[in-house]
């Protein structure tokens, strides 16, 4: 028996029993099935991690899946320490959410449909993460996306709600586009869609071009760029950032899984997994690196502008998706791995526990908050640990997880490494600045909404604030595992990582490693301090300073206005040329004349037959009589 | 001893008595009387021919002929009643409903 099989194919089981039995016989108790079955995924997960823990690494094809000439793939698992991590990660976070959303979910009419696409989501995820060949990747790649946009377009009768799931489909297709042909061209070079063929390989190929356009390019950096594109898609990362804040359409607890945790976080998996490409190209490393380090300060500063509360977490998590490619880009694969898995928890905490808040004030705007903190004090408390860990401050887990990032970028010692560093240190700034800001906003102060919400505020039911609490102690200790040898600790988590992402040659010597953690640890805490004087204690600032600074202000409160550019440059010519070309003149032209024009031809033809029937008994008599007559004389002739 | 060639004529002259009454008659009625001709005339070379070679197996089969014109009055007729019940005309003309 092999448990591993366990860890896919029970939500998959559980989403195909609510699926079919949800809406007349499951009804209301279809979290049992789904909750169950994810439990029991994260307990063979559990054992499987372990068994990776004590060496065994597992990689075997099941079955062949697919045969055609010399392509041939198969369903088959590679369960090595990556995975293990990942496979932590998505049963872990994702059993909490699922209890979580036994409550937040409670009473919701399409309350069985959410855990099936939840389910589902986690089989895909797990098909991802587990896959030992890149079109199972390509599969749990789409299928996750898939699940993605039924779950933003969840309550579909809210416009809002089905654009977002289609903008989060549509933007992704961009990436995905780039990422299949990146795959067709890791097929055309190696033959073969397997790691372990294509990473062994790939050394062979160092120096190859070819020929796109005219240009000779490097083969290496092509289909690593490639890859990537998929990657920029589904982890957000400029220039196609634009769909997640939007997701935020969703019930959290979607955006807590699926657009914090785990889904988003595939980009940066993958890239860990293709280490073996990655590494040979120079250019791609510094593009990856240099996207992921600009998304990262580009969403904190306009996190800091937002008013929504989901939103300005969904920008918090595009600036440490950031953060982790930036890790990849400079070869620090493991650090953006354990960031990954730190955020993940932090990250999912304070979704939830927004969820938990708009689930008292039944709305997203933290301008319309504030003093919750007496009427929600486990909301409070959570969130606020979740925030610590963050920012980023000494001895949370997301601490170790970003200062180990900061300090590859700064101990690489390239020019890409250099400017990374300097944007990283900045949004070791910001972080925790706008994280702060919206605990102030929301949880100190004094109550700015309607009386009538006041009078409604509630702790959230132990249902909610029990998985707020188990992840609260995973923000604050899931780092532990982390800590730099410099700190005292082991390191254990790039030890662990070593076998499948390498560990890079960074000289830096104590006094500089603790000369960077000082200096990003400060600059966080006086993110705090600032928060601290702006929204609590001199709270005019802020207007004033969004008055002198207009310009500024306007720029971040729009995003930079990224959306109204690709509404100008994409969408809108886009709807042009469907509405000047396609419809006025493929569909109403070509395409409606064939589909009209065939009947209408037969249609004429039968307009000329037709008179021969005329109705009349005595006409047809004549013909069969004149039909006889001819008979006869043909036959007696 | 009329031969047999006289039946034959008279057989053929009432055939194609009833097939131009069946073409030109515009009363349903007479169209129908006019099929009984052509069964009849049917009949008559039947029942010569079977004279004339001396095998009753035209006779039987003139028989058979009656019958089923028995069975073909009975419906016919009936079809008739209906037909002028909804249409109130018994002139082919005016039934016209299978027109393309």
């Amino acid at each position: 028996m092999k448990i591993y099989l366990l860890i896919p194919f029970l939500p998959l089981a559980a989403f195909a029993i609510n699926i079919l039995f949800g809406r007349n016989l499951i009804r209301n108790k279809a979290h049992w099935i789904s909750c169950s079955a994810i439990i029991g995924s994260l307990i063979a997960s559990v054992i499987t991690a372990s068994d990776v823990i004590g060496g065994k690494v597992i990689n075997e094809d099941l079955y062949t899946w697919i045969v055609a000439g010399k392509f041939s793939v198969s369903v088959g698992f590679l369960i090595d320490q990556l995975t293990a991590v990942m496979l932590i990660v998505v049963t872990g976070v994702g059993s909490l959410i699922f209890i979580y959303s036994v409550g937040y979910m409670h009473g919701d009419k399409g309350y069985y449909r959410f855990f099936a696409y939840l389910s589902l989501f986690v089989f895909f995820m797990l098909m991802l993460v587990m896959s030992n060949n890149f079109v199972q990747l390509y599969l749990g790649w789409e299928g996750v996306g898939l699940c993605s946009y039924f779950l933003i377009g969840f309550w579909y009768e809210k416009k809002a709600a089905a654009d977002a799931g289609k903008k989060a489909f549509i933007v992704n297709r961009f990436g995905d586009f780039g990422f299949a042909l990146g795959v067709f061209m890791i097929f055309l070079t190696f033959g073969s869609l397997h790691y372990a063929p294509v990473f062994s390989g790939v050394g062979n190929f160092v120096g190859h071009t070819v020929n796109i356009l005219g240009y000779e390019v490097d083969l290496i950096t092509v289909i690593a760029l490639l890859l990537f594109c998929g990657a920029v898609g589904k982890s957000a990362q400029i220039p196609l950032h634009v769909w997640l804040p939007d997701a935020m359409e969703g019930p959290t607890p979607v955006s807590a899984l699926i657009h914090a945790a785990t889904m988003v976080t595939a980009g940066v998996f993958m890239v860990a997994r293709c280490n073996a490409i990655f590494n040979l190209s120079e250019v791609a490393m510094n593009v990856v690196a240099v996207v992921g380090a600009v998304t990262s300060l580009f969403a904190a500063t306009i996190a800091v502008a937002q008013n929504d509360i989901k939103r300005i977490i969904a920008y918090s998590t595009l600036s440490h998706l950031g953060m982790m490619f930036a890790a990849n880009g400079v070869g620090a694969y493991a650090a953006g791995v354990f960031h990954l898995y730190t955020h993940a928890f932090f990250k999912a905490l304070l979704f939830l526990a927004a969820g938990s808040v708009i689930h008292a004030v039944h709305h997203n705007d933290v301008q319309r908050m504030g003093g919750l903190k007496k009427y929600m004090p486990l909301t409070y408390i959570t969130m606020l640990l979740a925030a610590l860990s963050a920012g980023g401050v000494p001895g949370f887990a997301g601490f170790f997880s970003k200062d180990e990032i900061i300090w590859s970028a700064f101990a690489s010692h390239s020019d890409v490494g250099k400017f990374v560093w300097v944007l990283l240190t900045c949004v070791a700034f910001f972080t925790p600045f706008y994280s702060f800001r919206m605990i102030y906003l929301t949880f100190h102060g004094k109550f700015r909404g309607t009386h009538h919400e006041e009078h409604h505020l509630h702790e959230s039911p132990p249902v909610m604030t029990i998985p707020l609490m188990i992840l609260a102690a995973g923000a604050v200790a899931v780092g532990w595992v982390g800590i730099p040898k410099v700190l005292g600790g082991g390191a254990h988590f790039a030890e662990f990582l070593k076998p499948v992402v390498g560990h890079p040659e960074f000289h830096g010597t104590h006094a500089q490693e603790f000369g960077v953690m000082g200096l990003s640890t400060t600059i966080a805490i006086s993110g705090i301090v600032i928060a601290a004087i702006f929204y609590l204690i001199k709270t005019g600032i802020p207007v004033r300073l969004a008055k002198n600074f207009s310009f500024i202000y306007r720029l971040l409160f729009n995003k930079y206005y990224v959306d109204e550019l690709y509404h100008h440059t994409v969408v809108r010519p886009s709807i042009w040329v469907a509405q000047r070309f396609i419809d006025a003149f493929t569909d109403a032209k070509i395409i409606e004349g064939i589909v009209n024009g065939v009947p209408k031809t037969i249609g004429r033809f039968a307009g000329v037959l037709r008179k021969v029937q005329t109705g009349l008994a005595q006409h047809y008599a004549i013909i069969m009589a004149a039909g006889v007559f001819i008979m006869i004389v043909l036959i007696l002739w | 001893m009329i031969p047999l060639s006289w039946y034959m004529v008279l057989s053929m002259i009432v055939f194609s008595i009833g097939v131009f009454g069946f073409l030109s008659r515009k009363n349903i009625i007479i169209i129908f009387m006019s099929i009984e001709l052509m069964l009849n005339a049917v009949n008559i070379n039947l029942i010569s021919l079977s004279h004339y070679l001396q095998d009753l197996r035209g006779q039987i089969l003139a028989f058979f002929v009656i019958a089923v014109a028995a069975a073909e009055a009975a419906i016919g007729l009936a079809i008739i009643i209906a037909l002028f019940r909804n249409k109130a005309t018994a002139h082919v003309d005016e039934i016209h409903e299978m027109k393309g």
